[in-house]
């Protein structure tokens, strides 16, 4: 275990603007070679965390620890990381191969070396032979390729992404995406990407930190995220997850949730990754979760695989290949999404039919109330 | 709005009356200013070239607004660089006073100055004249420089120190060339204005008059009234063609870097 | 050590460099006006002994002499009434054309037209005022075009060497100033609000009066104090165009500095007219200010 040790390591990383705590003890190990994200709304510090890593921002306690070397008072133009900026910061005054040989000007090499370097560099972005281009005259997706080869070519231990693809229309980004990963996986060195969409996050990378207001709340690879989240927000915040009040309750050495219009089944720990939420030995109030694709509409002659539930088909929503169902169940006020693949022959169902849904517990995924 | 376009018009041609009638009276062979005009005469242009006095007032005229626009700019860059980059405790005090000479009334300034210097048991010359110029042109300098760096996005600093650059290296690299036009703007403008600025120069100029102190003193002969015709067409023709370059230069930058926020104050 | 280290330390912070890189700037503004404007008050309470000699002993007399002579005071109402004058023409023609340009030209062609009108600012002041005076002469173009075309036999002489040629003068020396500001705050406003009144049933001039208005109401008050406190303390043009009964108050501060050699009753009237101006500045913006928001309040 020693070997696989982590390439960065954030330690208790703490930090204000003024009285605004934006870093709350931060702790993250983020090892050589991975592709992490950190993922989450809006203004919950995702930049302020990249830009300590970068050292473009000073924090309050804690450590950054990159290679095992302590990065307190390294400046930002001494640190083995790169960064690509959310406005690629492309310098309007050089040529496209004068943005790119930027960061060699110091560097050993000979000019022509320096020059073959940066070809070198921009033709594994897919810009070849642009080189002699003014960097003002290009498109936002050439320009968010240059300013890649320019983080590249000085060979970073770490390249920092701040929302690369967000100013990409949506086909350009997809096809960004599939470009970024075979360059990570092509050069090897640890790419750390900030994004607000969660999408993006889960086809990415190979480990995820999804924040909120300056926390980290779960760590973990793309399946996990998605199967097993931690606490409700973070199952609200990746895909979309259905939630139903519960009891939960101990016999024995094992686990009962009665779970309002699902009726009583039995859990396992696994399925409780915030902890079980047992207040007292005799139970206590929990929220189950579980994602519209584990609930299956049974139409005529069907059976279900574990257990069904009765409910009424309360709103419809066709997509083409998939329809969305919201139903209700007997007793339950709040409508429960299930997405149905569109079968040919199969009659999408109206509003108000009776279904009965089946359901599986071993999907379910069981919170803490109030996390 | 078509009324409304006949009376900017018009209002245009209110603005640039006096100046169009310059170059009507410079070359105009009568030596009373008035009309109708008699017949063309490049004479009053050639008079100048004899009036060595006025070749002095030139000079040191040229000396000093070169002089202060340089100083200008340079203060400029400093103030501009740290309201468009950083906060401060009492920014917006000490910048509204920076800027004060912009409405305070040039005679204020000049008296002010003047006290200042007799009292101090100096004597007055170019010097003070430029410290004045100085301090007067400052504002405008700061206002251009403003504008082009608050349009500078400060990531391409980052990016540059990001890449190995000093903070040093990255100003003369990344800031410098991308500010120039506004610099260049700042320093044409502020030299327009020493050049014809009258007021601190006729108190403070000592016994080597500036070219509009000059002028000032040339306007009680009748019988200089067509040179000061010719030297005022000059003048204008100079200032226009100045300040149409720093103009174009203020346009530049602001195309380079992005966003035009339009005119210069 | 340790205080010598907090202050190292904090000139490293975001507010450290921002003062350091705005001192050189600051320092010289402190240095060449700021102790210029205290010396002039502290020497308004001196007496001139001989060319460069006072008398430091305080003493009112100057300004008792500068309020109750009355050369003086009419001298500074004088100053007052063109100022005022100058500020509301200047204003009031200014507006229409900040109106034709932001809101009448397409918008690749506004800054054209904002060139256009700043130029004559920036060519000699003094060569533009003596050119009013060539204008409006006794034998001045204006007179000699008048008689030339036969609408007048004898020269108008009541445009020369009076108030009403400082006026006219001054406001075409201002004119940009009024314009700028006015212009600036038109094109803030945003366009969809005045769809939105006429969407609301509004007619064009109603939603001139009621939105653009209010709105344009800041750049107003700028143009006012920006053309008004310069215009008071204008010498060239009193001096060129005024005549003895067109003076204004910095001619009178010329004469005490450099003919009659009294900088104290100079100084005196230097410090009465920044006084009246900076009352009359601040009364104005207060007064702009609440009406501006009374009306927020009223409207909602
Ligand atoms: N220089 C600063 N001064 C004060 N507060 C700041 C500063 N920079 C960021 N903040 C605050 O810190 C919080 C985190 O900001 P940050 O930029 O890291 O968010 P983010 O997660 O990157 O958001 P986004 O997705 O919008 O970019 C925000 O609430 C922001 O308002
Ligand atoms: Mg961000």
């Amino acid at each position: 275990m020693t070997a696989d040790k982590p390439l960065i390591s954030l330690q208790n990383v703490n930090k204000h603007y003024g009285d605004y705590h934006a870093l709350r003890s931060i702790n993250l190990d983020i090892k050589q070679g991975e592709f992490f994200s950190l993922l989450g709304p809006s203004g919950c510090g995702k930049t302020t965390l990249l830009r300590t890593i970068a050292g473009f921002e000073d924090y309050d306690t804690g450590a950054v620890m990159i290679s095992d070397r302590d990065m307190r008072g390294v400046p930002a133009n001494k640190r083995p990381t790169n960064m690509v900026f959310q406005s690629y910061a492309i310098f309007p005054h050089l040529s496209v191969i004068e943005n790119v040989a930027f960061g060699l000007r110091k560097s050993k090499m000979s000019k022509t070396d320096k020059m073959l370097a940066a070809e070198a560099a921009l033709e594994m972005v897919g810009l070849k032979g642009y080189g002699h281009r003014a960097a003002h005259a290009l498109s936002g997706g050439q320009r968010q390729r240059v300013a890649l080869a320019r983080a590249l070519v000085l060979k970073p231990k770490v390249l920092l992404l701040d929302e690369p693809l967000s100013a990409l229309d949506r086909k350009m980004r997809e096809q960004m995406q599939v470009e970024l990963i075979k360059l990570q996986r092509e050069v090897g060195i640890t790419f750390i990407l900030v994004t607000h969409d969660q999408e993006e996050a889960l086809v990415m990378s190979d480990r995820i930190a999804v924040m909120f207001e300056g926390e980290i709340a779960q760590c973990d690879d793309p399946e996990i995220l998605y199967r097993k989240p931690n606490s409700k927000r973070v199952a609200d915040f990746i895909g979309v997850m259905n939630f139903l009040p519960a009891t939960v309750r101990k016999e024995g050495e094992t686990y009962l949730a009665t779970i309002a219009g699902l009726g009583e089944t039995e859990i396992t720990e696994a399925q409780c990754p915030g902890g079980v939420p047992l207040q007292n030995d005799n139970g206590g109030e929990a929220t189950v979760g579980f994602r519209p694709e584990t609930l299956t509409l049974l139409y005529e002659g069907q059976t279900a695989t574990h257990r069904e539930a009765p409910a009424v088909v309360d709103e419809v929503v066709y997509y083409g290949d998939m329809t969305y169902y919201d139903v209700r169940f007997e007793g339950v006020e709040k409508p429960v999404r299930i997405s149905m693949r569109n079968i040919f022959g199969r009659d999408v169902l109206g509003v108000g039919t009776q279904v009965r849904v089946s359901w599986s517990p071993g999907a379910l995924v069981v919170f803490d109330q109030s996390a | 709005m078509k009324s409304l376009k006949t009376y900017a018009v018009l209002y245009l041609i209110f603005l640039y009356a006096p100046i169009f009638l310059l170059p009507l009276f410079a070359f105009n062979s009568s030596t009373i200013i008035a009309f109708p005009l008699e017949s063309f005469t490049t004479e009053w242009f050639t008079q100048l070239l004899t009036l060595s006095e006025m070749h002095g007032a030139l000079l040191n005229s040229l000396k000093i607004a070169v002089t202060s626009a340089v100083l200008a700019t340079t203060l400029g860059i400093f103030a501009a660089m740290a309201v468009s980059r950083y906060s401060f405790p009492g920014q917006k005090g000490i910048m509204g006073f920076i800027m004060l000479p912009l409405v305070l009334p040039e005679i204020i300034v000049a008296v002010s100055l003047l006290i200042v210097i007799l009292r101090m048991g100096f004597d007055t010359g170019a010097w003070s004249v430029i410290a004045g110029h100085t301090l007067i042109c400052t504002p405008f300098a700061i206002a251009i420089l403003q504008s082009a760096f608050a349009a500078l996005d400060p990531s391409l600093e980052e990016a540059a120190y990001d890449l190995g650059e000093t903070p040093a290296s990255t100003f003369r690299l990344v800031t410098l060339p991308l500010v120039m036009p506004g610099i260049i703007s700042a320093l044409l403008i502020s030299f327009t204005i020493s050049m014809d600025e009258f007021i601190i120069a006729f108190f403070l100029t000592g016994a080597e008059p500036t070219l509009p102190v000059y002028l000032f003193s040339m306007l009680r002969f009748p019988k200089l009234l067509p040179a000061v015709m010719a030297l005022g067409t000059i003048l204008v023709v100079l200032s226009i063609l100045l300040i149409t370059i720093a103009e174009f230069f203020r346009r530049r930058g602001a195309k380079r870097t992005g966003n035009d926020t339009g005119g210069f104050l | 050590m340790a205080a010598s280290d907090r202050i190292r330390r904090f000139f490293r912070t975001e507010q450290g460099i921002g003062m350091l890189l705005v001192s050189p700037t600051a320092l010289y503004a402190l240095l060449l006006l700021a102790v210029p404007l205290i010396a002039i008050f502290v020497i308004s309470f001196w007496t001139q002994t001989g060319v460069r000699d006072f008398d430091t002993a305080f003493t009112l007399a100057n300004y008792k002499e500068a309020l109750t002579d009355p050369l003086y005071r009419q001298l500074m109402l004088r100053s007052l009434m063109v100022s005022g004058l100058v500020t509301l023409i200047t204003v009031v023609l200014a507006f229409p054309i900040a109106y034709f340009v932001s809101f009448g030209v397409k918008p690749e062609h506004k800054s054209l037209w904002i060139f256009l009108i700043t130029i004559p600012f920036w060519t000699s002041y003094l060569i533009r005022v003596f050119l009013w005076k060539v204008i409006l002469g006794y034998n001045g173009v204006l007179n000699s075009g008048l008689k030339l075309v036969g609408l007048i036999d004898e020269p108008l002489s009541f445009i020369l060497y009076n108030v009403n040629a400082v006026i006219i003068t001054l406001a075409h020396a201002y004119a940009p100033f009024a314009i700028l500001p006015i212009f600036v705050a038109l094109e803030k406003i945003d366009r969809s609000l005045l769809e939105a009144s006429r969407d609301l049933g509004e007619s064009r001039t109603m939603t001139f009066l009621r939105v653009t208005l209010p709105l344009a109401a800041p750049g107003v008050v700028a143009a006012v104090l920006i053309v008004f406190i310069p215009t008071i303390g204008d010498y060239v043009t009193p001096r060129l165009v005024g005549g003895p009964g067109g003076l204004m108050i910095a001619n009178m501060i010329q004469t005490q500095f450099l003919r009659l050699n009294n900088a104290p009753l100079g100084a005196t009237l230097a410090v009465l007219a920044m006084l009246i101006v900076a009352v009359i500045a601040v009364a104005f913006l207060l007064l702009g200010n609440r009406a501006a928001g009374g009306k927020k309040g009223a409207r909602k």
